[in-house]
C-alpha cells in the first residue's frame, strides 16, 4: 500500500506541471527554436550562393593556387594547389607558434624573476618593461617593430655585419646556416641512436633514484650523454654532416645562409616581448604564491638555493603556474593571426589570398576556423596532462 | 612585588627601519658582489636604451604630423559642425563621474584633484593646440558641480548614479549616431564617418554592453541542469575561445551579408561591433561564470528554504551577489577589448590604429610612422594603465580577495 502512495500522487499532477516533463518539453522548445534559427540562417545563405553562382564544397581546394608565398617549409610554388598552399600557411604558423612559445618562456621567467629580485634597480626595469607591454595592442607592436624598425635597417648595399658573419638589412636578417652533406642521413641515425642511449640513461638513473631515494637528477645526465654521443658522432665521421654556408652580400640580394625575412622576424619579436610580459606575471605570482616559511624552513635544513628552487618551490609553483600559462600559449598561437597586418604567410594571410581568389567566402573561414580550434584543442589537451602530471607532487 | 606585569596602556609600535641614503643603496642595490654587478650592468642597459631614446624625443622627434591630423585621430571625418556632440558625450562622463566621486569615493582629495588636471593638462600638449582651450575648464566645472550635487545628497543619489552609468553607454551611442526624428539639431552620422579614437571607444562600449546580457545568459546556461542548454552554451563559448578574433571579426564581415536574406546588408561598424560582441560574450560567460562558483551553496540553500523559486533565486539571490564579485574582472575585460578594438584594422575600419595606418600612407607623412605610432601607443597606454590601476583599487574597496 505504502509504495503505491507516491506512484498514485505522481499521477494527480497533470502533464503540463510535472517538473520532470516540462524539463524536456523545455529543452526541445529550445533545440527547435535554436535550429530553426541556424537553419534559416543556412537557408538565406544558400539562396545568396546561388544568386551568385556558387556552390558549397571543398572541390576547389585541388585546384592550382596561382601565388606564391614567400616562406615555405615544405616546397611549393605558384603552381601547387590551394590545398598545398594551406599546408604551407599552416607549418608557417606551428613554427613561429613554437618557437614563441619557446622564447616567451625563456624571456618570461627571466623577467619574472627580475621582478622579484633584491635588486631595486632590476626590480624596476622589469616593472616598466612589464606594465608597458601589457598595455598596449599587440597589433600597434607588431605594425610598429615591422614598419619602424625592420624595415629601417639600412638597405642591402650598406646592411650592418655583425660577428658570424650575420647580415642585417631591411630585406632581414641573414645568419650562417648548415647545409647537409652525403653523410647528413647516417649522422640522423646516429643521432636517433644517441637520442635512444640517452632515454636509456634517463630511465636507468631515475629507476636506481627511486630504489634508492637518492636524487640523480636522472634526465640531466641524459641529456649529457645524449650531447656526448651526439659530439662523438660529429667527429667521427669522416667529414662533418653539416657544411657551414655563410651569407654574402651579391650584387642586390643575400647568397648563402638563412634569410629571416622582415616580416617573421617583427612577428616572432612581437609575439614573445608581448606574451613575455603576461607570463612574467604568471611566473611571479606563481612564486609569490609559495610561502616564506618554507622557503625559510628549507633553508634551516641546510639546503643550497639552487635546491630549495628546485625541491621546494618551482613543484608547489608550478600548479599555481601552468594553468595560467597554458592560456598565454593559446593566446600566443592565436595570435599568430596577427600576422596578416604586416604579410607573414601564415595560415591567416595565406586563406585571406585564397578566400579573395577563389571567392569561396564560406569554406575558407570554416576551414580556418576548425584548423584553429584543432590547434588549441591539442594544446590545451597537452597542457592539461602535463597540468595533471604536476598536480602529482600534491599530497 | 615585581612579579605582577601590567599590560602597558599604549605599547609602542614597532621600530620602523630607517637606512641613510648609503644604507638604502647598500641593502638595494650593492648587499653582494653580484648584486653589484647586476646593479652595473642594469644602469648599463637603461643607458644605452634611454640615451637613444631621449635623443629622439627631445631633438630628432617631429610632432607635427600629430597637430595636423589631430582631429582625424581623435574623431576620424566625423563631421566638424557636429563635433559638439561629442564634447556633450564628455560632459555627460564628467558629470557622471563627479556624482560616483561625490558619493562613494568622498575623500581622496589629492587623486581628484588630479583627474581634475588631466583635461587641462592634455589641452596644454602641443598636439592638441587646434582644439578649444575652454573644454577642460567646462568639463572640470561640470565635475565638480554634480560632485557637490553627490556629495550633499549622499546615499539618495547611489540609485541615480548606477542608473545613469547603465544608461550612458546606450545614450552615447544614440548622441553620436544622431536621432531620426530630431533631423534639425541632431542630424544622422553615418557610421562610415566615425573614426579614430572615437571609434575605438564606441567598439569597446559596444562590445562590452551588447555583450554582458549575452555573457551572462550562456554562463547561467553552462551552469544549467538542463543537458540541452548546457552543452549547447559549452560548446558556443569553447569553439568562440578557440579562435582567434581576427577570424570572428573576418566572419562577421564577410559571411553576415550572406546570412541575411536580402536587401542591404548592416554597414561594416555595425558587423565589426557584432563580431566583437559574439567574440566578447564567451570570454564574459566564463568570467561571471567564475562570479557564480564563488557564491557558497548555503546561499542557494537559504533562499530555497525561504521558498523562492529558482528564477527568483537567481534574480534576487545568486546573481547581484555574483555581478558585485566580477566588477573588477570585467574592468580588465574592458581593457582587453579596448586593446582588442585595433584588430578592425585588419577588415578596413577607421579606428585609432586604422586612421593613423591611413595617415602614414599619404606620401607627405610617410617617415613620420614612429611620431604617429608612439603617439597612439601611448594614448592606448595611458587608458589601459589607469583603468587596471583603477580596477584594482575597486577591487580592494569591494573587497572581492577578502571573501
Amino acid at each position: 500500500m505504502d509504495a503505491s502512495q507516491p506512484a498514485r500522487k505522481d499521477r494527480s499532477i497533470p502533464l503540463w506541471r510535472d517538473e520532470r516533463y516540462l524539463r524536456i518539453f523545455g529543452q526541445i522548445v529550445f533545440l527547435v527554436i535554436l535550429f530553426v534559427f541556424l537553419g534559416i540562417l543556412v537557408r538565406n545563405m544558400l539562396a545568396n550562393l546561388q544568386q551568385q553562382g556558387l556552390s558549397l564544397g571543398f572541390d576547389f581546394m585541388k585546384i592550382t593556387a596561382g601565388f606564391d608565398i614567400g616562406e615555405h617549409l615544405i616546397p611549393y610554388d605558384r603552381s601547387h594547389t590551394y590545398l598545398d598552399a594551406f599546408l604551407v600557411g599552416l607549418l608557417n604558423t606551428v613554427l613561429v607558434s613554437i618557437l614563441g612559445i619557446i622564447f616567451a618562456t625563456i624571456l618570461g621567467i627571466i623577467f619574472g624573476l627580475a621582478r622579484l629580485s633584491n635588486n631595486i634597480l632590476v626590480q624596476s626595469l622589469a616593472r616598466v618593461f612589464i606594465e608597458f607591454l601589457r598595455n598596449i595592442p599587440l597589433l600597434v607592436l607588431l605594425i610598429f617593430l615591422y614598419i619602424g624598425v625592420f624595415l629601417q635597417f639600412p638597405r642591402i648595399k650598406q646592411a650592418i655585419e655583425l660577428p658570424g658573419p650575420t647580415l642585417i638589412s631591411n630585406r632581414g636578417i641573414a645568419i650562417p646556416w648548415g647545409i647537409p652533406t652525403e653523410v647528413y642521413g647516417t649522422y640522423l641515425r646516429m643521432l636517433a641512436g644517441a637520442a635512444i642511449l640517452a632515454c636509456l640513461v634517463g630511465f636507468g638513473l631515475s629507476w636506481y633514484g627511486r630504489r634508492t631515494g637518492r636524487s640523480t637528477l636522472a634526465w640531466f645526465w641524459g641529456f649529457i650523454t645524449f650531447l656526448i654521443a651526439a659530439a662523438i658522432g660529429w667527429i667521427a665521421l669522416p667529414i662533418s654532416p653539416l657544411s657551414l654556408d655563410q651569407p654574402a652580400v651579391q650584387g642586390l640580394r643575400v647568397a648563402g645562409g638563412r634569410s629571416l625575412s622582415p616580416e617573421f622576424m617583427a612577428l616572432l619579436l612581437g609575439l614573445v616581448v608581448y606574451t613575455s610580459a603576461f607570463i612574467a606575471d604568471v611566473v611571479r605570482a606563481g612564486i609569490q604564491s609559495v610561502s616564506r616559511g618554507q622557503i625559510e624552513a628549507a633553508k634551516s635544513l641546510g639546503l643550497s638555493s639552487l635546491r630549495i628552487m628546485q625541491l621546494v618551490v618551482l613543484p608547489q609553483a608550478l600548479r599555481v603556474i601552468v594553468p595560467p600559462l597554458t592560456s598565454q600559449y593559446l593566446n600566443l598561437t592565436k595570435n599568430t593571426s596577427l600576422a596578416v597586418a604586416i604579410g607573414y604567410p601564415e595560415l591567416f594571410h595565406v586563406s585571406g589570398t585564397v578566400l579573395n581568389q577563389s571567392g569561396r567566402a564560406v569554406e575558407v573561414i570554416a576551414l580556418v576556423m576548425a584548423i584553429y580550434l584543432t590547434i588549441s584543442l591539442i594544446t590545451s589537451a597537452f597542457m592539461n596532462w602535463y597540468n595533471r602530471r604536476v598536480r602529482l607532487v600534491e599530497r | 612585588m615585581g612579579t605582577n606585569i601590567t599590560p602597558l596602556a599604549n605599547p609602542l609600535p614597532p621600530p620602523t627601519e630607517r637606512y641613510s641614503l648609503l644604507g638604502w643603496m647598500h641593502k638595494n642595490l650593492f648587499s653582494s658582489w653580484y648584486n653589484t654587478l647586476l646593479t652595473i650592468i642594469t644602469l648599463g642597459l637603461i643607458y644605452a636604451i634611454l640615451k637613444p631614446m631621449l635623443n629622439w624625443f627631445l631633438i630628432q622627434a617631429d610632432w607635427e604630423v600629430i597637430q595636423v591630423n589631430i582631429r582625424l585621430l581623435m574623431v576620424g571625418q566625423y563631421p566638424q559642425e557636429q563635433i559638439w556632440r561629442i564634447w556633450l558625450c564628455l560632459y555627460l562622463l564628467a558629470a557622471i563621474a563627479g556624482l560616483s566621486w561625490g558619493v562613494w569615493v568622498r575623500g581622496r582629495w589629492f587623486a581628484g584633484l588630479v583627474l581634475l588636471a588631466v583635461p587641462v593638462l592634455i589641452s596644454l600638449f602641443p598636439a592638441f593646440s587646434n582644439v578649444s582651450r575652454q573644454q577642460p575648464l567646462i568639463l572640470d566645472l561640470i565635475a565638480l558641480t554634480s560632485f557637490g550635487i553627490g556629495w550633499v545628497r549622499g546615499k539618495p543619489m547611489r540609485r541615480v548614479a548606477v542608473t545613469l552609468w547603465l544608461l550612458y553607454f546606450p545614450l552615447v551611442i544614440l548622441i553620436v549616431r544622431g536621432l531620426a526624428f530630431a533631423e534639425i539639431w541632431m542630424p544622422i552620422v553615418s557610421s562610415s564617418l566615425w573614426g579614430g579614437l572615437l571609434l575605438t571607444f564606441l567598439l569597446t562600449i559596444a562590445g562590452i554592453s551588447f555583450s554582458f546580457p549575452l555573457g551572462v545568459m550562456l554562463a547561467l546556461g553552462r551552469r544549467s541542469s538542463l543537458p540541452a542548454i548546457r552543452w549547447v552554451s559549452i560548446t558556443y563559448i569553447e569553439v568562440i575561445r578557440g579562435v582567434p578574433l581576427v577570424t570572428i571579426l573576418f566572419m562577421a564581415s564577410v559571411m553576415v551579408p550572406l546570412f541575411l536574406s536580402s536587401g542591404t546588408p548592416p554597414d561594416r561598424v555595425l558587423r565589426a561591433m557584432l563580431g566583437i560582441t559574439l567574440f566578447t560574450s564567451a570570454y564574459m560567460a566564463e568570467n561571471v561564470r567564475g562570479g557564480l562558483q564563488a557564491i557558497p551553496h548555503g546561499q542557494y540553500e537559504a533562499a530555497q528554504a525561504l521558498g523562492l523559486s529558482g528564477f527568483q533565486t537567481m534574480f534576487y539571490i545568486i546573481l547581484p551577489q555574483a555581478l558585485r564579485l566580477v566588477i573588477p574582472v570585467l574592468l580588465g575585460l574592458f581593457i582587453a577589448l579596448f586593446k582588442d578594438t585595433s584588430l578592425v584594422a585588419t577588415i578596413g575600419l577607421l579606428e585609432l590604429l586604422g586612421i593613423s595606418r591611413s595617415i602614414l600612407a599619404q606620401p607627405q607623412y610617410v617617415s613620420f610612422q614612429k611620431e604617429v605610432f608612439i603617439f597612439i601607443s601611448l594614448i592606448y597606454w595611458v587608458v589601459c594603465y589607469f583603468m587596471s590601476y583603477g580596477s584594482q583599487r575597486l577591487e580592494k574597496s569591494l573587497g572581492v580577495g577578502e571573501r
